[in-house]
């Protein structure tokens, strides 16, 4: 089975022989694609339901609440800190970017765009709540708590001092296009960064 | 038992006794000439003896942990619901041994076995054991059954902390230590709770200084009432609430001091069956074995530097509602292993059980157990 795109991103930036640090890690897809390339170290995950079948995948799984922080992990303890697709859904986004830039030597920070131009029309001219293929679900029914746009998050880097090494901003199927390269924040669906400490 | 042997059952069984006819030193400076270890195996080893699993038990267990004894025995082994043909721990796929610890009463070298020297019952003068001594004993045990590693050190509670001690005692003898219900030592308050059951047990009139075999009697009050206090402990509100609530025995209050609401009742039954059971000197030892239990404390007091030799992955798990050895004492086990960078797996299971949850099928749990046995299978290949 192939990986879903934005994971074969964060795949390729990662080293082999790395030790990294998946914040959460949901069932573990992240962490095997990475087994094969020597790259070790910790999930976190909130979900019971995901537990066990981490366990079947042989990867270190530890249930944790985001929300707390990292206490648990030393300053700078791992070459890689990666969270995908979960910044949105914490309740201090800002404090677990600095928590994630503290424990990890480097970042990799994914989240859906919320300055996409179809969440831009639908609030404009629909008068509700974007709804599309990376934001599937109604705004009563979903986790995501803190949307951002890739101006926003850009923002956050800026004021935190934080410097962005890389960044791939693409759409829904994980394909570039002219159209991103030109406007990445109104053509763009998800956008990953590669970030550290200045 | 059931009419017929459950599928899942590992059916009749019955104990073996490895006399030991040598020396142990203990952590205390104390020594036994010998001594016996009593103990039970569910499924076969294999041809390499890499499929071995240690159960440790905690304060009151024994080594009997699956089947039955005879058609007769109404109840299983302790943990029979987690082991067996098919259950978590597969004894298709794994040699399961439990041991009776030393100090124990259930046929092991304890207080109530005869003192060579004396040809009276050890008694009091049975010398304090520890967790140290419990992994050197069953150690031993190991040796005599061929067994150079462990597939699996598993244990709950006290039988966790052996497990934790295991890894970094011996960390080339086991792949996995299972640390469930654990806390890396214990707190004040839990000594303060052992220190209650043991004040209750020499305070019984009956006890006389721990020779009651002598005089012919047991101190059944002192132990009841220990027992009465570790159970309450072991449950938490949520569960005795929905177990009992308020229920009263008769229906109405009588303004006396009677039994008469059912949580009583069942703390009565419950110390009555232990005080006729279980031998008051075993409890004081297993207490002071816990009290004492502090594997940092030769490591400067970190935990982190403690647990540095260890080469055993670890799965360690907590029950939401365990105040005894509450999530938070696991979790001080999980941080000192990622600090030294150690393979580990850490569940926080949602139960309203309280610390008695380790014993109990609860789905998600037993999901966990199951996943992580078969984990060990594939990493050894057939085993």
């Amino acid at each position: 089975m192939s990986l879903r795109p934005d994971l074969q991103i964060i795949v390729d930036w990662i080293p082999a022989g790395s030790r990294v640090l998946d914040l959460g890690s949901g069932d573990g897809t992240l962490l095997k694609a990475l087994q094969p390339n020597e790259v070790t170290g910790y999930g976190l995950e909130i979900d019971n339901s995901h537990i066990a079948h981490c366990i079947h995948s042989g990867i270190n799984i530890i249930q944790a609440d985001l929300n707390q922080g990292l206490p648990q992990f030393a300053d700078q303890s791992f070459d890689f800190v990666i969270l995908s697709q979960t910044l949105q859904a914490v309740k201090r986004p800002d404090f677990l970017v600095d928590e994630i830039i503290r424990v990890g030597k480097q970042a990799i920070i994914g989240f859906p765009n919320f300055g996409h131009w179809q969440c831009r029309l639908q609030l404009i001219f629909g008068g509700h709540m974007p709804i599309s293929k990376t934001l599937p679900r109604p705004w009563y029914d979903h986790a995501n708590i803190h949307l951002c746009t890739i101006k926003d998050f850009e923002k956050l880097c800026s004021d935190k001092h934080i410097f962005i090494q890389q960044r791939s901003i693409v759409d829904h199927a994980h394909q570039d296009s002219l159209g991103i390269k030109f406007a990445p924040n109104v053509f763009g669906e998800i956008a990953l960064y590669q970030i550290k400490k200045f | 038992m059931p009419d017929s042997i459950p599928a899942d059952s590992v059916g009749l069984v019955s104990p073996q006794t490895l006399h030991i006819n040598a020396p142990i030193d203990l952590e205390s400076g104390r020594s036994l000439p010998a001594y016996d270890l009593i103990y039970e195996t569910y499924g076969q080893l294999n041809s390499s003896a890499s499929n071995a699993i240690l159960v440790c038990h905690a304060l009151s267990g024994d080594h009997h942990v699956a089947g039955y004894y005879s058609k007769e025995e109404k109840r299983p082994g302790w943990w029979d619901n987690i082991i067996g043909p098919g259950k978590p721990i597969d004894t298709n796929n794994f040699f399961v041994v439990c041991l009776n610890n030393l100090g124990g009463c259930k046929g092991t070298t304890g207080p109530t076995c005869i003192n060579p020297n004396t040809n009276t019952p050890y008694g009091p003068d049975f010398p304090v054991v520890t967790v140290n001594d419990w992994v050197k004993s069953q150690a031993t045990l190991a040796d005599n059954l061929n067994i150079e590693q462990w597939a699996a050190v598993v244990g709950g509670s006290l039988g966790g902390m052996q497990a934790m001690q295991w890894a970094i005692s011996l960390p080339h003898r086991l792949r996995h230590a299972l640390i469930i219900a654990a806390a890396p030592k214990l707190s004040a308050q839990n000594i303060a709770f052992n220190e209650v059951a043991r004040t209750a047990i020499k305070a019984d009139s009956d006890f006389h200084d721990g020779y009651y075999a002598v005089h012919d009697t047991l101190p059944r009050k002192g132990l009841g009432l220990a027992r009465m206090l570790g159970h309450i402990t072991y449950l938490s509100d949520e569960a005795m609430g929905e177990k009992f609530g308020r229920e009263l025995r008769h229906g109405s209050i009588n303004y006396g001091f009677d039994v008469e609401f059912q949580i009583e009742s069942y703390l009565r039954y419950q110390s009555e069956t232990f005080a006729e059971q279980f031998d008051a000197n075993t409890y004081l030892l297993m207490t002071k074995a816990l009290d004492y239990f502090d594997p940092a404390k030769a490591f400067d007091d970190d935990l982190a530097k403690a647990v540095s030799g260890i080469q055993a992955k670890c799965l360690v798990i907590s029950f939401t509602t365990d105040w005894r050895f509450s999530p938070e004492r696991s979790q001080e086990i999980v941080n000192a292993l990622l600090s030294a960078n150690k393979d580990v797996t850490y569940a926080k299971i949602e139960a309203t059980q309280g610390h008695d949850a380790f014993l109990l099928p609860i789905p998600r749990y037993h999901d966990i157990i199951k996943a992580y046995m078969e984990k060990i299978t594939t990493e050894s290949g057939a085993l």
